[in-house]
């Protein structure tokens, strides 16, 4: 299959110090890819760096477009869809003015795709009117992936979108997020403390350590590892 | 009664002038986090352009829409020249610069108009209305404010670019992530806030007589309009400014000579700032750490 996202070589930067020391990394059209990590291996670093939120250098190719030398917002407008650690979420506006945020730069009607989120998360349409800093985490996360997807993108990244939520309320977002890909023909880059749930979905994976990749392959693979069994799926 | 309702209806009249300036400074806060102390000096200036227009006999209405079709484009470059370059420096340093932009608009309308005190034309006759209750003037200010925060109500409610003003300002990097260009918002941002701003001036200069000194008690009043309503609340810094224009009026009638008015507006601050410091309508800014 086609790389829809390739790193090369990718470092970044925060101020001086390098926290990515050349990674590369490679999400496939229409795939789900996983990165795996513990806390400050790199994994938001290296979603930052995609879209433009650090300093970077190496290469960063997304369908034709070096986005190492772009603007964050250039970047959404290629179809780069990105919902950040703690959802992004406009909390003082509505939960219908956050989706036509997510629609701003998309072409097309905004309200016919709205309605198709409303279908995958019927909650949101009972809430429309209400604001979204009084949802709870669950829609707000729901919330922020229709936003996401209201861009119309073709790479959906998200950051560890099970952040905080009970066990269910993951689960069933998790099962959103497949349909969506499958429906929508969506690449999705994910990264994701849980890892078990995260290898079970995705088709590759990626292990950060501390700014570099130490293993990598098909999410199948990694989760047989018996090395990361150890570490990350704890059995 | 009738003068103490008298006293209301310009309360009102000058209360809607200290709304729009509390207005603009609280489009400015809620987007960069800085509060403008250059916004009456710019309205100054707006309203020496209205006069310059009016004066070489263009239609008083259309020197209106002109002056605030430049203070617009002028809001927008200052935000770009000199505001951008410290957008990422301490808030000291951008609100000193705001100072230092207050003493250039004052010295620069001093320098070429001069600082004697010049009569500015008002677009309403002066008769009495209802009895005496108010005079038209007073009700053309209060109506042409109306009839500009409804426009701004509908704007920022209903267009496109509106909302993404609000989110801008709300949540810069969230926005920058939808594809909104956070930067080109904030200069809207300050092109509106200048616009407003030279409708206060212009609404204020027929009663206060224009001279480059001119906005600097009503940038106070503004202020305390403002913090009254609550900083973070557009809705609040109208009904702030409002009250702050009836209050002053009734106490300088009332209760102390009205050379002492401006003492008024100070010690609302203090008591907002004591027993209330986030205003009638604010919010409470929670930062997590």
């Amino acid at each position: 299959m086609a790389a829809i996202l390739e790193l090369r070589a990718v470092k970044a930067f925060y101020g001086q110090s390098e926290v990515l020391h050349g990674i590369d990394v490679v999400v496939e059209e229409a795939g789900m890819t996983v990165l795996l990590g513990a806390n400050g291996a790199g994994k938001t670093t290296t979603l930052r760096a995609i879209c433009g939120m650090v300093r970077s250098e190496g290469e960063i190719l997304f369908s034709g477009h070096r986005l190492e030398r772009c603007s964050t917002q250039q970047i959404a407008g290629f179809g780069v869809a990105h919902v950040p650690e703690g959802r992004g979420t406009f909390i003082g506006l509505t939960v219908e003015e956050n989706l036509r945020i997510g629609g701003y730069t998309a072409s097309g009607p905004p309200n016919e795709k709205m309605q198709l989120m409303y279908g995958y998360f019927p909650i949101l349409a009972q809430r429309r009117r209400q604001q979204a800093g009084a949802l709870s985490g669950g829609e707000q996360q729901m919330l922020a992936i229709a936003r996401a997807l209201m861009m119309s993108p073709r790479l959906l990244v998200l950051d560890e979108p099970s952040f905080g939520l009970a066990p269910r309320v993951v689960e069933a977002i998790f099962a959103i997020i497949e349909r969506i890909r499958r429906e929508q023909q969506v690449s999705v880059l994910l990264v994701e403390q849980n890892a078990s749930l995260a290898l079970e979905m995705a088709d590759r994976a990626y292990l950060l350590e501390t700014g570099y990749v130490v293993s990598s392959g098909s999410a199948k693979m990694l989760a047989d590892d018996p090395q990361i069994r150890r570490s990350y799926l704890g059995y | 009664m009738h003068q103490l309702l008298q006293q209301i209806f310009s309360g009102l009249a000058a209360g809607a002038v200290y709304a729009s300036l509390a207005l603009a400074l609280v489009m400015i806060y809620r987007a960069t986090d800085l509060v403008n102390f250059a916004q009456g000096e710019m309205a100054m200036f707006s309203t020496y352009i209205a006069w310059t227009l009016v004066n070489a006999e263009l239609p008083f209405w259309a020197a209106f829409v002109i002056t605030l079709a430049v203070s617009f484009v002028g809001g927008m470059l200052i935000e770009r020249i000199v505001i951008r370059p410290v957008e990422n420096a301490p808030i000291l340093t951008a609100v000193v610069v705001t100072i230092g932009l207050l003493l250039i608009f004052n010295a620069t309308a001093g320098w070429i108009y001069s600082y004697t005190l010049q009569e500015f034309p008002s677009p309403f006759p002066d008769r009495p209305l209802f009895g005496a209750l108010m005079t038209t003037r007073d009700m053309g200010v209060i109506a042409v404010t109306l009839a500009m925060l409804v426009a701004l109500f509908c704007f920022f409610r209903f267009t496109a670019t509106g909302l993404a003003m609000r989110a801008a300002a709300q949540n810069p990097e969230s926005a920058r992530l939808s594809g909104i260009n956070v930067g080109r918002m904030l200069a809207l941002g300050w092109g509106f806030a200048a616009a407003i701003g030279a409708v206060a001036g212009i609404m204020v200069a027929p009663v206060l007589f224009l001279d480059p000194n001119m906005m600097s008690g009503v940038l106070l009043y503004a202020f305390t309009g403002a913090l009254l309503g609550g900083i973070t609340s557009p809705f609040g810094a109208v009904i702030g400014g409002l009250i702050v224009g009836v209050t002053e009026n009734l106490v300088g009638t009332y209760l102390i000579a009205s050379q002492l008015k401006l003492t008024v507006a100070l010690i609302l601050i203090i008591i907002v700032l004591v027993f209330r410091p986030n205003g009638l309508f604010g919010t409470a800014v929670v930062r997590r750490v």
